[in-house]
């Protein structure tokens, strides 16, 4: 992937892990484990900051801080 | 601490990946190579339990260096890689 500048969306899925991480809800070592498990075909299509927001969605849906429903409602607000 | 600087180990050849979910930080390519420890880094939490939000007991933290030519075919004599790797996962050779 060639360097870029930081778009709205990195930074924002940036401030977000920050915002995670310093309530506790959500470790480093976390977000890793989520972004490792994204299969090949997906991880290699995905930005780098595409590939956080992913595993940050994953790990909230297990761990149950957002439903399924919630994600799609505001998705579909997007 | 187990480990001293300057005590020859061995990365433990071990695929914890093949039993089920986990999340491993010690590299492939060192599983089974021989190193030396370089220094103690300080204990820190284990990252294969911090990764599934589980409870994490604080383990020692290793630079562990290795000669690149045991490693990679194209690896030159006098260089060696450095990498940080927790006591559980090492041995005496």
């Amino acid at each position: 992937m060639e360097p870029h500048a930081l778009t709205p969306f990195d930074r924002e899925v940036d401030a977000l892990r920050g915002v995670l991480g310093a309530k506790e809800i959500m470790t480093v070592d976390e977000l890793r484990r989520g972004i490792e498990a994204i299969p090949e075909s997906e991880y290699h299509r995905l930005t780098y900051y595409r590939r956080w927001i992913r595993s940050i969605a994953d790990n909230l849906l297990r761990k149950g801080i957002v439903t399924e429903a919630e994600l799609r409602a505001v998705l579909e607000e997007a | 601490m187990n480990f001293s600087p300057g005590d020859a180990v061995m990365v433990k050849d071990d695929w914890p990946e093949t039993r089920g979910p986990v999340h491993i930080r010690t590299p492939h390519y060192l599983r089974g190579h021989k190193g030396r420890v370089l220094r103690y880094l300080g204990d820190y939490p284990n990252p294969e339990d911090l990764a599934f939000a589980r409870p994490a007991a604080r383990r020692p933290l290793y630079h562990v260096t290795f000669p690149m030519s045991e490693l990679w075919p194209e690896g030159t004599k006098d260089d060696d890689l450095v990498v940080e790797i927790y006591e559980h996962w090492l041995e005496r050779p």
